[in-house]
């Protein structure tokens, strides 16, 4: 099939964006999504043109390097899935297809489709860990016994895998669902009770100081999120949140 | 004549090695440790465990990941699982059976000494990991649950469902999190390390490049560690991330460094068949479905053939006229032989005509007597996220319709030649996770990756690294003005302004393909003498036509994925080639490697151990000259070597 693209083109945060037309030929729908921008980037390279820079790397769904707004959506048409798992085959042939940045002010541009999320990181940083040093002398794995129930809610909000659809998708650009989904993770494990309120706090502060915005309980965050983190976990944050600032003297 | 090197393995009882190592080894007391530099470049599992373990213990750690977060290094897409000797399920698990295990799978081309270490620490590192709240699957008493993998008889693999690679990583990167925030390790994301810094014979650091900036700095350190993954991207399709290259640990090569077995590489027998020309990647199907699916291709080749034209559906063919081979083949391993005989067996189908899709390039794998005997639920509970990956990629319901699955490059056994210490011939460089060819000889058995990636970085480094580094404590900081560095960097910016003013008419893709398209015709599942001295020639004619014809648009100066490409298929050329030259010099076949020369009369991999019971380590030559063979004699006290057999 034939389809029209319109890229967000964008040098760096210093330049100006615009967006491109560009038009791809005879794209087969078994195609990714991602192999069609292969096909336009050989494309523009064949022509001496500079690609369009795009992030991405497992193309399997895992790693949360790809970061697309496609037609309006993050990561495109089809729910619970990320970019590198879009097929053509969810388009029409002589469709017009937009593809953006992830916008949020705490995403800054880096190059045309490339932003930088490493605000991520600097939540983990503040407080997303279970302090244990390495130690061959760890108690056996089987000492503590942890209801199924617990593990598997657990397991759930950790498969988040840091792509920022969350915060792209959201009005207020709020990481609430980023930040809850590993605070509910921790919390969910007798490991994590210890260190359960300064944790919490920290890692709200630092939501808050890198300039992302409060939740308004929309709820896009958890439509958009490819791997169907739920919201239940920003209400078991908050009950944290509240239960840590009750007892925290700071 | 070839020079033989030495593994300097610690004397006394294979099970004492490493208690005795360790309570010999030399050690760098805490108020020394700040004043000692170390870089490591990588972040996965190796990469991440070892940079956040330095960290704790107080030395200063420089980590760099070309990835824009460490979280996203390619040990995440690790499906299936890890394995350790716990013996939770009381079936006879212990130390010993893992090392067993692993050298045998390993086809006998691994060292005793690595390999019980490894085993010996498994049990640490579920402990490990639970202490840092990594969900594993648990049954409903609230204990860890276990699973099977290939070539073993025994349920030892922890997971978390299908994503325990990703929970391994993230618990990891959470450690190393940690110690970023107390300021004990420095991470530089988006940053790719473009060659190594040798000072008398030691290595003392790396120049990078600032990906976004293209700006090239120079870091000095005491001990450099390399866990920069595989180099299965040689093939152009893989199942390792786009950005998954060699070009770490090829500087390192080209600096001294001698490259062990590079020809062992592992094809995963589990993965989605290639779709079209355009494919830039290849997914795998974990092996855990195996546990449950049945491997087959219909018995009659007009069978074949009609479904493959879509004639019939899978579904019409009734079970007499079915050929589960890897059962009729292998009866008391079944669906669950490793990793390089079911994917012989899937090629060997294939290649008499009983491929079932297009191409002819397909099996099938069918989950129908696991869904009627446990019902849709529970293995929708087992697998249901790799069921909902293959239905869209595929757009075929797995609970209907049976997989199509064909072998796919997915790990590399070969790596940096390194001692029981895991530092490398160059003094002060250390190499680990997939990055080393330690541990699992001509062919890794599932869930054994991570097991080796963190054994190497949490429990493994600490000590050998210290153990280096007690040498050092005198040294003091490490000037970055030395002419070594200079040089270097000089270098460095020399080949990047060669790539943008080339001026050339092909894309670095296009070299990449055709480079993929050879090493995997001529060195992947089967290999012989005339097919891998026609690909040596072919690469020289694709090297020389690369540094004329590659084109690469855009400056250093902003982010330039080309120039990147360019530089990282730049090495994987060179490397396959090397692939190729060692391949040629083992004649046997053995584990991942298979060459058809060798083979006993039923088609099964003929070893030779009289011969070739040792590890090829090769030292780069001049840029136009054959590479030059060391040996690493294989010395087997505690295993008596059998043919391999999972009949």
């Amino acid at each position: 099939m034939n389809l029209k693209l319109k890229v967000w083109r964008q040098e760096s945060s210093k330049h100006k964006g615009k967006i491109v037309e560009y038009k791809v030929h005879d794209i087969s729908p078994d195609m990714s999504f991602l192999e069609m921008m292969d096909q336009l980037n050989q494309s523009l390279i064949e022509k001496g043109q500079d690609p369009v820079a795009f992030d991405h790397d497992c193309r399997e769904g895992i790693c949360g390097s790809c970061s697309m707004y496609i037609n309006g959506q993050p990561h495109g048409p089809e729910n619970m899935i990320t970019t590198c798992q879009l097929h053509m085959r969810s388009f029409n042939d002589g469709e017009t297809v937009y593809i953006e940045p992830w916008r949020a002010s705490t995403f800054p541009i880096i190059k045309d489709l490339v932003v930088d999320r490493s605000a991520f990181d600097k939540i983990i940083q503040a407080g997303g860990y279970i302090s244990v040093n390495t130690s061959g002398n760890s108690q056996d794995a089987n000492a503590i016994p942890i209801p199924k129930e617990n593990a598997d809610s657990a397991f759930d909000a950790a498969t988040c895998i840091g792509c920022g659809a969350c915060v792209a998708t959201c009005k207020n650009s709020s990481a609430m669902l980023f930040t809850a989904a590993k605070i509910s993770h921790l919390s969910n494990l007798p490991q994590g009770q210890v260190e359960s309120s300064s944790r919490v706090i920290s890692m709200v502060n630092k939501m808050d100081e890198l300039g992302f915005g409060n939740c308004t309980n929309t709820g896009d965050c958890a439509v958009q999120c490819p791997k169907g983190i739920s919201l239940d976990n920003i209400a078991k944050m908050n009950r944290e949140y509240l239960k840590a600032s009750l007892k925290s003297e700071k | 004549m070839v020079d033989v090197i030495k593994s300097n393995i610690p004397e006394g009882e294979l099970s004492k090695k490493w208690t005795n190592y360790k309570s010999s080894a030399n050690l760098v007391n805490p108020s020394n440790r700040r004043n000692l530099d170390i870089i490591v470049v990588g972040s996965g599992l190796a990469g991440a465990s070892a940079a956040a373990s330095l960290g704790e213990m107080g030395y200063n750690v420089k980590c760099f990941c070309f990835q824009d977060s460490p979280r996203r290094a390619h040990s995440i897409a690790a499906q299936g699982g890890i394995n350790a000797a716990k013996n939770y399920q009381n079936d006879g698990d212990s130390v010993g059976r893992l090392f067993y295990d692993t050298i045998k799978g390993g086809d006998y081309r691994s060292r005793e000494a690595n390999v019980y270490r490894l085993a010996e620490v498994s049990v640490n590192i579920i402990d490990q990991c639970v202490a840092q709240g990594v969900p594993f699957a648990r049954e409903y008493g609230g204990l860890l649950d276990n699973r099977s993998f290939g070539g073993v008889q025994v349920q030892r693999t922890f997971y978390a469902k299908g994503q325990t690679g990703q929970q391994l990583l993230l618990g990891a990167y959470q450690a190393l999190s940690r110690q970023i925030s107390k300021g004990s390790v420095k991470m530089y994301n988006r940053h790719e390390m473009m060659d190594i810094v040798i000072l008398d014979g030691k290595a003392r650091g790396i120049v990078a490049r600032n990906l976004l900036t293209g700006e090239i700095s120079r870091h000095s350190s005491h001990a450099v560690i390399l866990a920069s993954g595989g180099y299965g991207n040689v093939f152009y399709l893989s199942t390792n991330a786009m950005g998954s290259n060699c070009s770490a640990t090829w500087k390192a090569h080209k600096r001294g460094a001698l490259f062990g077995n590079p020809c062992f590489v592992q094809i995963h027998p589990t993965c989605i068949p290639v779709s079209g020309e355009y494919q830039s990647k290849l997914t795998l199907m974990s092996e855990s479905l195996r546990n449950d699916g049945r491997i087959w291709v219909p018995k009659k080749l007009e069978d074949a053939k009609r479904i493959s034209l879509g004639e019939i559906s899978p579904s019409d063919i009734i079970e007499e006229n079915r050929d589960y081979y890897l059962e009729r083949r292998y009866p008391s391993f079944g669906n669950l032989t490793p990793r390089d005989v079911a994917s012989r067996a899937a090629k060997e189908r294939c290649d008499a005509g009983f491929g079932v899709n297009l191409s002819g390039q397909a099996v099938f794998l069918d989950f129908k007597d696991s869904i009627k005997r446990y019902g849709k639920e529970v293995i929708e509970s087992r697998y249901g996220n790799l069921f909902q990956m293959y239905e869209k990629i595929t757009a075929d319901n797995p609970y209907k319709i049976p997989m199509k699955i064909y072998p796919a490059i997915h790990y590399t056994m070969g790596g940096l030649w390194v001692d029981y210490d895991l530092q490398t011939n160059i003094s002060g460089l250390f190499a680990a996770g997939e990055a080393n060819f330690s541990d699992h000889g001509a062919n890794r058995l599932g869930a054994s990756a991570l097991m080796q990636g963190l054994a190497d970085g949490y429990f493994v480094l600490p000590y050998t690294v210290s153990n280096y580094l007690a040498n050092d404590i005198q040294t003091g900081k490490i000037s970055v003005e030395s002419k070594e560095f200079s040089e270097t960097e000089i270098k460095v910016k020399d080949r990047i302004n060669y790539f943008l003013k080339n001026n050339g008419s092909k894309s670095v893709d296009y070299f990449h393909r055709k480079l993929g398209k050879i090493i995997w015709e001529n060195c992947g599942m089967s290999r012989n003498k005339e097919d891998l001295n026609s690909a040596i020639e072919q690469l020289k004619t694709i090297k020389d036509d690369f540094w004329r014809n590659v084109k690469v648009t855009g400056r250093n100066n902003h982010l330039n994925q080309e120039l990147e490409k360019a530089g990282r298929v730049a090495d994987f050329i060179e490397l396959g080639s090397l692939m190729c030259h060692d391949a040629l010099n083992r004649n046997e076949s053995c584990g991942g490697h298979f060459r058809e020369e060798y083979q006993t009369e039923d088609g099964e991999a003929l070893r030779n151990d009289e011969t070739f019971s040792y590890v090829s380590a090769w030292k780069y030559n001049d840029e136009n000259l054959s590479p030059k063979l060391f040996k690493e004699n294989l010395i087997f006290k505690n295993i008596e070597l059998k043919q391999r057999s999972y009949k």
